[in-house]
């Protein structure tokens, strides 16, 4: 007998439906895995399962759990399949936990409010629940408040207050998405030891996530349930035209169909390169310690890194909006001023960017073709009012977007229609050098396949050289001919995209690899690698800034700073990068 | 679900919005209209008609008041002054509120310490004492009276505005437009101020009412209008003072003061709501 049995549920906002006709059911113990782009309606699914919609929705269907009918019912009614037997954990904890509560006040409160022990009681099993989610030292941080923990220990309670009522059913909606990578590997690892019988529903976009984890998967498109089945006959074999799309979208870090890039011509030039910042009560923080790098026209080079790496602090310095305390940036041979607003016009207009959120990188009081007209606006000021047009209506088919987008605002945009008009915005000009700051981690996946090969299309036609920052290493795989791996705002390898995927020199950026969660059932599941999280850049360790997380340090690597070395044509800075077999 | 959300909220928004702004549309057209086809004048006086109740047949609507005036027509004239002293009192809080407080939040640092502290400064001086001073120095004018209530006003727009300007100077889209070297002057103007509109057009139509107040209370003080004018203030001020004798005195005029106070408040509101809606978009 199932758990839960949803039955043609329909979820309706007066005109839009959110859901349509959905049906699926859960077994206990199983895990199940809901998978659909933005808008597919898999958070609405979560919500009516716990009569949390909103008021103005419009729910039909019936949604059976344990035999009981739980659609339509009371609120008295439902707060005892809450928590108690269905509980939920949200994509980002820190708007989920109450700030002003203590970590362990919290978790205690759901055991006292359903009765099921008293204060005293509770609190044992409280910090009992906290070491059993791996929190370092439960007594103190149960003491602690939301704020004072990571992103990473935050969803811990967060999954520690769902789980401490053992409840019969775990829904997860998108619990990774606000980590970082190695991050969002040890929670998912977590969440499959912690739960033992507990059934678990994991909503996501991120395929790799259901590859390894789930029994069953279904795929939503539009509200409606479009394949469901093992997860393996899935991956397999797609029935629908949608999964094989999405599936073919899902990053792949085995293959790379990129050509590399053959010019030896130097663009840009960063030497030694460091930013700080003043961080009041702290001292500095040092966001980025003496980083080089080189882009080549033509030439796609990506940087990665988790949070707190200084990857956005970099290209910032680089493109002078931040100054840098030390080093240089070069522009063809060139110094240039660390202040954008000292350097020469026509610099400036050789280096442009792409923001990371579409919508918020446009002005959303202004037209499409104004928005794309302004750069011509303050460096082209001879150009005639019918000329620019033209100019715009040209570079916009070059991103591909119709006349009919000239006149639009950016609230009439989709996400990818969005990121085509930044992108506009940002080559009006004619620039040699592109910078995407996490310009695609936005958007969904088949939406992100055409974003990037948009930027492909755009360099093998024009000869653009693209910074590339992303935290997803399979996009990356896909577009950065050559790979910056950075860690707490030091360059940890630079290598050609073969090399770097394929035979990594430095233990982060193998663990980096190993954390990406692949699309691939068959693929044996390594647990995660990397223990522990990315430690505050207000207190790097010493020497090696790594070696806390490294299963190969050393003695060395606590005292000394490894110094960048060259090995087969990759920089490393790792003291034993010539010995480990990675 | 937010989609849903917004166009039931932006429906009732629009709702208020759409009734009160009819409402005031309809009170300001026969406030003009009146007085030209009324066959009284508001400075006739009519001794055989002192404090004459209203009366349809001897086509005093509203009555007399105890002058003998025709009170339809002194109503009318003070919709009128009353809603051009609210209005452009607020344009001029408007005017300085907006420049003054884009300027302090887009340039920041000690230019924004500095202007904010002016701000604080003028916060402290008493109302009705700058009022006084003012009507002291100017003599009595039409005119003084939407300087002094549009200076006192602009220091709340100057506040909102900043603030608002603060987080919008971080978005990524004034950024970009920083990077591409647009201007600051430019930049203030096409990138910052369109995106204040919201929250100003919200503050400026919560403000009228406001002013509207002041003007009432400055006239029954007997700094406002000077007669023979007449606000609708001054004559709830004369209205009070034959309570006794004349109900009509007070209740028409305050009356229909109560109804312009009630119409822009939920102008506002339902602005707010519907900016509100937009912005969530």
């Amino acid at each position: 007998m199932s758990l839960l049995r949803v039955d043609s549920l329909g979820v309706r906002y007066a005109e839009d439906v959110a859901v349509d006709n959905l049906s699926f059911s859960v077994k206990a113990g199983e895990s199940v895995g809901l998978v659909g782009e933005s808008g597919s309606g898999k958070t609405q699914t979560a919500l009516s399962i716990l009569g949390l919609l909103p008021r103005n929705a419009t729910v039909r269907g019936s949604i059976i759990f344990d035999g009981m009918e739980l659609q339509g019912a009371g609120e008295q009614q439902l707060d005892n399949f809450r928590a108690q037997r269905i509980s939920i954990v949200f994509q980002d904890p820190m708007l989920a936990l109450n700030p002003y509560l203590r970590i362990g006040e919290q978790i205690l409160r759901v055991l006292v409010a359903h009765g099921i022990s008293d204060r005293h009681a509770a609190a044992a099993s409280v910090l009992e629940m906290l070491s059993a989610v791996g929190l370092p030292d439960p007594r103190r941080q149960s003491r602690a408040y939301p704020h004072q923990l990571s992103g990473g220990m935050r969803q811990r309670a967060m999954i520690a207050s769902a789980l401490i009522t053992e409840p019969d059913l775990l829904i997860a909606d998108e619990p990774t998405t606000a980590l970082d990578v190695t991050v969002q590997a040890q929670i998912l690892d977590l969440l499959d030891a912690i739960r033992k019988d507990t059934a678990l529903l994991l909503i996501t976009h991120d395929l790799g996530i259901v590859a390894g984890r789930c029994e069953r998967m279904l795929v939503l498109e539009k509200g409606r349930l479009i394949e469901s089945g093992p997860t393996r006959d899935v991956f397999r074999a797609p029935q629908q035209q949608h999964t094989k799309a999405m599936l073919a979208a899902a990053p792949q870090l085995s293959r790379s169909e990129l050509p590399p890039s053959t010019s030896e011509e130097v663009l840009v030039d960063v030497d030694g390169a460091a930013v700080s910042y003043a961080e009041p009560g702290h001292g500095q923080l040092h966001a980025v310690r003496n980083v080089d790098l080189q882009l080549k026209s033509g030439e796609t080079l990506a940087i990665v890194g988790e949070s707190g790496s200084g990857k956005s602090s970099l290209v910032r310095a680089i493109l002078g909006l931040i100054p840098t305390r030390a080093g240089t940036v070069s522009f063809l041979g060139k110094k240039l001023p660390p202040d954008a607003r000292k350097r020469a016009a026509k610099t400036r207009r050789d280096l442009q960017l792409v923001f990371q959120d579409p919508i918020g990188s446009l002005n959303p009081q202004m037209r499409v073709v104004d928005i794309i007209r302004e750069p011509l606006l303050v460096h082209e000021k001879k150009l005639s009012r019918s000329d620019g047009r033209r100019c715009v209506e040209d570079m916009m088919q070059e991103v591909g977007l119709g006349e009919e987008f000239l006149e639009r605002f950016p609230h009439e945009l989709s996400g990818g229609q969005a990121q085509r008009v930044a992108i506009a915005r940002a080559l009006i000009l004619k620039p040699r050098v592109l910078v995407c700051d996490e310009a695609v981690a936005a958007l969904d996946g088949s939406v992100r396949e055409q974003i990037l090969s948009l930027l492909r299309q755009i360099q093998e036609a024009s000869g653009l050289s693209i910074l590339f920052i992303s935290h997803d290493l399979g996009v990356v795989r896909s577009i950065g001919h050559r790979v910056l791996v950075m860690y707490l705002g030091r360059l940890v390898e630079l290598g050609n995209n073969s090399e770097l995927f394929e035979k990594p020199l430095h233990p982060y950026t193998k663990a980096l690899l190993d954390a990406v969660p692949v699309p691939d059932p068959e693929r044996e599941r390594q647990t995660a690698s990397l223990a522990g999280e990315v430690p505050s850049i207000l207190t790097p360790p010493s020497g090696c800034a790594f070696h806390p997380r490294c299963q190969f340090a050393e003695s060395r690597c606590k005292i000394t700073l490894p110094e960048k070395r060259v090995l087969a044509g990759t920089t490393v800075a790792c003291h034993r990068a010539d010995e480990l077999n990675l | 679900m937010i989609a849903a959300r917004q166009v039931f909220r932006r429906a009732r928004a629009n709702n208020a919005v759409f009734y009160s702004a009819s409402v005031l549309a309809a009170i300001a057209v026969v406030a003009i209209i009146t007085p030209l086809i009324s066959p009284n004048e508001y400075l006739t006086t009519d001794f055989d008609r002192i404090l004459h109740a209203p009366e349809l047949a001897a086509m005093r609507l509203f009555g007399t008041d105890d002058l003998g005036r025709d009170l339809l027509v002194r109503t009318m004239m003070g919709i009128k002054v009353t809603m051009v002293v609210a209005i452009v009192a607020s344009i001029v809080s408007l005017v300085i509120g907006v420049l003054y407080g884009a300027i302090a939040g887009y340039v920041g640092g000690r230019v924004d310490a500095l202007m904010m502290r002016i701000v604080d400064t003028l916060y402290a001086l008493p109302f009705i004492f700058f009022v006084i001073l003012l009507m002291v120095v100017f003599e009595r004018n039409f005119l003084m009276i939407f300087v002094a209530i549009g200076a006192i006003n602009w220091l709340d727009m100057a506040r909102i505005v900043r603030g608002q300007t603060i987080s919008l100077r971080e978005r990524e889209f004034v950024q970009a437009a920083r990077l591409t070297g647009v201007s600051t002057w430019r930049i203030i103007t096409r990138h910052i101020a369109p995106n204040l509109m919201g929250v100003v057009v919200v503050y400026v139509t919560l403000t009228i009412p406001q002013a509207i107040l002041v003007e009432s209370f400055l006239s029954f003080l007997g700094l406002g209008i000077q007669e023979p004018q007449t606000s609708l203030g001054a004559l709830v001020s004369g209205g009070v003072n034959q309570l006794e004798s004349a109900w009509w005195m007070l209740v028409i005029p305050g009356g229909l003061l109560a109804v312009i106070l009630m119409c822009f408040n939920f102008l506002g509101d339902g602005l707010r709501d519907f900016f509100d809606a937009r912005q969530a978009a």
